[in-house]
């Protein structure tokens, strides 16, 4: 306004809206630069963005597949049960070191009767195919024993190494140098596939199975982390959602403003942004060493997760109850409705999904929180599913999304860097959703005034 | 109100779930980075052949591991302490102040630690434990002994033999057990063998302050201390070909299509010259049992009888497969394992 009236008598007659005098091209340019600055901050984000879904949907897509083969074993009796009364309690003393020959001569006696002629020595076949599979078959066998002295045709999970060939991880120049793998089990593999005994299908073992040691990465699965996240989730859900609203509408409708109040909402906005470790030194000190809680259990992890989460729901319902206009507690309070009539009845139906996306915001947070679990001992390889949460199943150990994810990285084989990307994967996927339907309620039940 | 009541019902269901918990029936076990992969295999292999439940193994380190073992005896305390090191006089002090006073030692194997570098990387394939101290070392004695800064910037300052690129050494950080390892065997063990120990304390040094002075490592940037774990040192010397990196056995043996390993000595690591002894770098691996527990939690013996089983931590088995030496006495820690014998 100044420049105006400075330019006024000055440069009477000049000022025209058509043609821009230099301070009006000036600020324009700089309004132009500006805009600039803030396409290429866009630009920088969401390359930054795509750089990371590229390195992680290129390592980790591949874990959604899996090799596997069809083999032909024979189960001789006079191994696996001597006695012959198939009683699985006498049946479980053959140990899988009972079993690893079985699956052994079975996939050279398949080779043999395809007529596909190796020259590899048997133990060198019998790395084609997994540990994990032995496992399975003496599962298999205990689970159903009228199978002994039959034939079965078994689905194997291929060795790590195999798989990672399929998936261009492997390759015959790399095998040359593996002390795990050599090219000439690769071609085996690759005239296998070529008679149809080795093929590559969708991996919902990824899913459903537990985490798997070292020296099988190929079955390791996300099975007790889904469902360990899945426990905290529900804790953190029961737990931090009615404390959260409880308080707010304390603090937002009945509390009286003094410096006390004043004073606790200070402490929630800081606790809303404290480091989560902290909540992991507290979770270990008060759940685990006072209360004598378990350790590597939901429980705990949900209980830490609720006290990480309760500042963000707080906040977000406190800010949905501001945004209900006072008219509408006026006119609650002015027809005779009791002060929490009006709160109850009016108030907290409105504020409903700016509650719930302010609780789903603090869930997808909690969902995705690693380092307050490394206190709590729940970054460990955990391969019994926990029990259902009504036989104590939040007391049983188990791991989470971000925790597996943590454990996989520090593995030594690289097949595991394929299992960590699949399981980013798995989380984004989550998160993605959780945020959705956040975005879905806000849009579906906002009512503006 | 409806939250009211989904509140009840989930405080309901809580405190019955409280009550259900039982006794804890698994195996905990926590410690050493270096022997959780062998933990779990063994832990894994169990589950599979007893009718126990599979044990939970958590990583985090040998003192960190320790400490919690140490915490006290209970349910909610662990019952096994994995360490890539003996238990030190402290920590056994700290063990008994909080009634931990049985405890079982059970040496499980050798551990090898080798030197790799990037497969089509400059020609680092022998070394000697002299060549890395005058390397790394901060200070190196001159004829008389007195101190002066290191003055080897290439490897081919340090021994015409070696390429001539610029010294660059990821080494374990301060808080890995490895690290330890690294510096007494490789590190000292250079010293003396160039004759600069002799010569500081034929300078007028005691043998402590001669030997502190061997094992400061220089600071100025020819080594990188490494405080993640292997897969870090991995990652580091794929994009750097001049640099060399000290893994574990087990670790580079799993990644032979990427590293180059260097000889120590003239020696190649591998399980068989480790457990021969000509291997000069390696170190044994423990666990410790409370002895309280094994009456209380169900399997812990079994685990412990399987774990030192010769079908499991003998030569052949899934450990020595995935890198793990075998003890040659194992015969002897089977008996102490099966006859509960604690430390003196």
């Amino acid at each position: 306004m100044t420049d105006v009236t400075a330019a006024g008598p000055t440069g009477a007659g000049k000022g025209s809206l058509l043609n821009q005098d230099d301070r009006t091209g000036k600020r324009n340019r700089a309004e132009g630069r500006f805009k600039m600055y803030g396409l290429i901050a866009v630009c920088i984000g969401i390359g930054m963005l795509v750089l990371l879904l590229i390195s992680i949907l290129s390592n980790g897509l591949s874990s959604f597949q899996q090799t596997t083969l069809r083999i032909q074993v024979d189960l001789p009796e006079d191994k696996l049960d001597k006695s012959g009364v198939r009683d699985p309690s006498v049946m479980s003393k053959v140990t899988t070191f009972g079993y690893a020959p079985l699956l052994r001569d079975g996939l050279v006696a398949t080779l043999a009767a395809n007529g596909i002629e190796t020259e590899l020595s048997d133990k060198d076949v019998a790395e084609l195919i997994s540990d994990e599979s032995v496992a399975q078959l003496r599962n298999r066998v205990l689970a159903n024993p009228d199978v002994i002295g039959t034939t079965i045709e078994v689905n194997a999970l291929a060795s790590g190494r195999i798989d990672g060939y399929y998936k261009d991880r492997v390759t015959m120049a790399s095998a040359e140098r593996d002390s795990n793998i050599s090219p000439e089990q690769l071609q085996l593999a690759d005239r296998l596939k070529e008679a149809g005994l080795l093929g590559t299908s969708f991996n919902w073992l990824f899913f459903t199975a537990p985490d798997a040691s070292d020296t099988r990465p190929e079955a390791a699965g996300l099975g007790v982390a889904i469902l360990g996240s899945l426990y905290m989730m529900l804790i953190v859900l029961v737990l931090a959602l009615p404390i959260g609203v409880a308080a707010s509408i304390y603090l937002e409708e009945f509390a009286p403003q003094n410096r006390w109040t004043d004073l606790i909402e200070v402490n929630i906005s800081n606790l809303a942004a404290v480091p989560s470790i902290v909540f992991g030194i507290l979770g270990l000190a008060i759940f685990i060493n006072f209360a004598g809680l378990p350790q590597s259990a939901p429980i705990v992890g949900g209980l830490v997760l609720t006290l990480m989460t309760l500042p963000t729901i707080i906040i977000a319902t406190r800010a949905a109850l501001k945004a209900v206009p006072p008219s509408i507690r006026d006119a609650a309070l002015g027809l005779g409705a009791s002060k929490m009539q009006s709160v109850f009845h009016h108030v907290l139906p409105l504020a409903m999904p700016g509650i719930l996306t302010g609780t789903i915001i603090g869930l997808a947070q909690a969902l995705g929180e690693t380092a307050p679990l490394l206190l709590i001992g729940m970054v460990a390889f955990v391969r019994e599913y926990p029990d259902s949460p009504l036989d104590g199943g939040f007391f049983d150990p188990a791991t989470a999304l971000p925790v597996q994810i943590f454990n996989w990285t520090q593995r030594s084989d690289p097949a595991f860097v394929e299992r960590a990307s699949g399981a980013i994967i798995v989380l984004l996927l989550f998160l993605l959703v959780m945020n959705l339907t956040a975005i879905f309620l806000r849009r579906k039940f906002e009512r503006r005034w | 109100m409806s939250i009211n009541k989904v509140t009840v019902s989930a405080l309901a269901i809580i405190a019955v779930s409280a009550t259900a918990a039982a006794a804890r029936d698994q195996v905990q076990i926590a410690g050493s980075s270096t022997v959780l992969p062998y933990a779990s295999i063994v832990a894994e292999a169990f589950g599979e052949n007893f009718d126990f439940p599979t044990p939970v193994v958590e990583s985090g380190g040998s003192s960190a591991g320790l400490k919690r073992f140490c915490e006290g005896v209970g349910e909610n305390t662990i019952d096994i302490a994995n360490a890539s090191r003996q238990i030190r006089d402290a920590e056994r002090e700290a063990c008994a102040a909080a009634g931990v006073t049985d405890i079982i030692e059970v040496r499980i194997g050798y551990d090898g630690i080798v030197f790799a570098s990037q497969q089509d990387g400059p020609a680092y394939t022998e070394f000697t434990p002299s060549q890395w101290y005058l390397a790394l070392a901060e200070q190196i004695p001159g004829e008389d002994g007195t101190l002066a800064a290191n003055p080897n910037t290439t490897w081919a300052d340090v021994d015409p033999a070696l390429p001539a690129e610029d010294i660059l050494a990821f080494i374990p950080g301060t808080k890995h057990g490895t690290r330890e390892v690294f510096e007494e065997k490789v590190i000292l063990q250079g010293c003396e063998d160039t004759g600069a120990m002799e010569r500081m304390m034929a300078g007028g040094m005691d043998e402590d302050a001669a030997e502190e002075a061997c094992m400061s490592i220089a600071s100025d940037g020819r080594s990188v201390d490494i405080d993640g774990d292997y897969t870090e040192t991995l990652a580091r010397i794929e994009s750097d070909a001049s640099g060399v990196g000290v893994f574990g056995l087990s670790f580079y043996e799993n990644n032979t299509d990427k590293l180059k390993v260097a000889t120590m000595n003239g020696v190649t690591p591998s399980t068989e010259t480790i457990s021969s002894g000509d291997y000069p770098v390696s170190r044994p691996l423990y666990f410790y049992i409370k002895k309280a527990h094994i009456a209380a939690i169900p399997g812990l013996k079994e685990f412990a009888e399987f774990f030192v089983n010769d079908d499991i931590a003998g030569e052949g088995g899934p450990l020595s497969d995935y890198g793990l030496v075998p003890d040659p006495e194992l015969a002897e820690t089977q008996a102490t394992v099966s006859d509960e014998t604690t430390m003196q």
